[in-house]
């Protein structure tokens, strides 16, 4: 893409969406950090970067400046599959009614100890 | 779908917030929601990209290595935050190349605090102080505002602002300490970022268009006026210590409101600044510009080596 900003602006909004997808621009990377060892990965956030190695890099300069974490796992936002909420009702309400699965459902005398 | 399972979906969105639930960026959300966070999550982005370049001005001058270290690192800080924030609003489904699209071909707004230049040392001060001091007071709440992404950025950026107040007073209690000439510089600083300090809380609540929705989405939890009293009422004292003096003659303790009772802001200069006739508006949109078009040919070249590299790596995976 060789246009001028000006140009481009006088554009509709539209074509130069359509301009700007014609060019690759950086991808977009999730970021994961591990705040201290003995704890998981977290996601913080997420940047652009045009490869893994500099997704890491950036990820260290944006997510971590004052000692957040001691590792970082950057992936492409691309290859993340998520749930779709409109689906949580199927996916996770069957949970609900399944009371036996937690200690409390089971009826025991106050005298056993240890359990 | 129908407008009356429109209608049912919204009053179930509206009570969720109401709950103090979190929407999340896949939830369902009404057109609207989505379009005035997109809006106000890029104005916030936008502010603190262009809030490095007032700032950036006086790296290089910076009158000792301690002072160099802590603006270099706000500036970066800025930088960070402006980030945060960006990917927050992506997660909306705007693209970045849009949101700065928006940026520079003025269609977006930024704070207008930033379209006033820095002309002294002193400057650096007066904006950690004041221009930090108000960036916070209007911040904190959003900490909990019921947009998810929002709400987690703000939490990081809330975390870091302190500092940046901190460094900007020790900056104006320095000078305050030094020669006659420095004081006044650090006078001429606050005389200067007063006002415009408290026009970033925005128009008056009479005036203000936006408050009752944001309000409900928790967008703002007070008022502009009740944000720029709670500034004022705590910064006079601040002000004392320094032994500076606020620029305005109607500045009094209100003992009945437990309140300072303050003068009239120009309300003009206000609308001249945001409708982008500021001392520097032009300015600061050619200098962003200008860094961006020139880091197109890195942006590309860095685009490059990364296929070539992705190429290499499938021709030795065959």
């Amino acid at each position: 893409m060789i246009l001028e900003l000006n140009q481009q602006s006088a554009i509709s909004n539209q074509q130069s969406r359509i301009i700007m997808s014609a060019k690759k621009n950086w991808p977009l990377w999730e970021v994961f950090v591990r705040s201290k060892n003995g704890l998981e990965h977290r996601h913080f956030g997420s940047l652009h970067a045009a490869d893994a190695e500099m997704a890491l890099e950036n990820a260290r300069d944006v997510y971590t400046r004052r000692n957040e974490g001691v590792s970082i796992w950057v992936v492409e936002s691309k290859h993340i599959t998520a749930s779709n909420p409109e689906h949580n009702g199927e996916l996770f309400e069957p949970a609900q009614d399944k009371v036996y699965r937690h200690p409390t459902f089971y009826d025991l005398p106050d005298d056993v100890k240890h359990m | 779908m129908s407008e009356e399972q429109i209608k049912n979906l919204e009053a179930e969105f509206e009570a969720r917030i109401a709950r103090d639930e979190k929407i999340e960026p896949k939830d369902w959300m009404p057109e609207k929601y989505r379009k005035t966070h997109i809006r106000q999550i890029s104005q916030h982005a936008h502010s603190e990209i262009v809030g490095m370049l007032p700032e950036g001005n006086w790296i290089t001058r910076a009158p000792s290595l301690r002072r160099k270290v802590a603006l270099l690192a706000k500036v970066q800080d800025e930088a960070g935050h402006g980030l945060y924030l960006y990917s927050a609003c992506e997660t909306l489904g705007i693209s970045r190349d849009e949101l700065y699209d928006q940026l520079h071909s003025g269609k977006a707004k930024y704070s207008s605090i930033f379209n006033y230049p820095t002309v002294t040392w002193a400057d650096m001060g007066a904006i950690g102080w004041l221009v930090d001091g108000a960036a916070i007071i209007n911040q904190v709440p959003l900490c909990n505002t019921s947009f998810g992404p929002y709400a987690r950025a703000m939490v990081r950026v809330c975390k870091e602002e302190s500092f940046h107040q901190r460094q900007g007073y020790e900056i104006m209690l320095k000078l305050c300490e030094g020669t006659p000439e420095q004081k006044e510089l650090a006078q001429d600083a606050l005389n200067r970022w007063w006002w415009p300090s408290l026009m970033m809380f925005g128009p008056t609540d009479a005036e203000s268009t936006h408050t009752e929705q944001s309000m409900k989405w928790k967008l703002k939890r007070k008022t502009n006026d009740e944000l720029r009293q709670q500034f004022i009422d705590q910064t006079v004292p601040q002000a004392d210590i320094l032994g500076l003096t606020i620029p305005d003659p109607d500045l009094k303790w209100n003992e009945d409101r437990k309140s300072y009772d303050f003068g009239e802001i120009n309300w003009d200069e206000f609308w001249q600044v945001v409708k982008g006739h500021g001392p520097m508006n032009k300015e600061r949109m050619k200098a962003r510009v200008g860094a961006w078009e020139r880091g197109e040919w890195v942006r590309d070249a860095a685009m490059a080596h990364a296929e070539k590299q992705q190429d290499k790596k499938d021709k030795q995976a065959v």
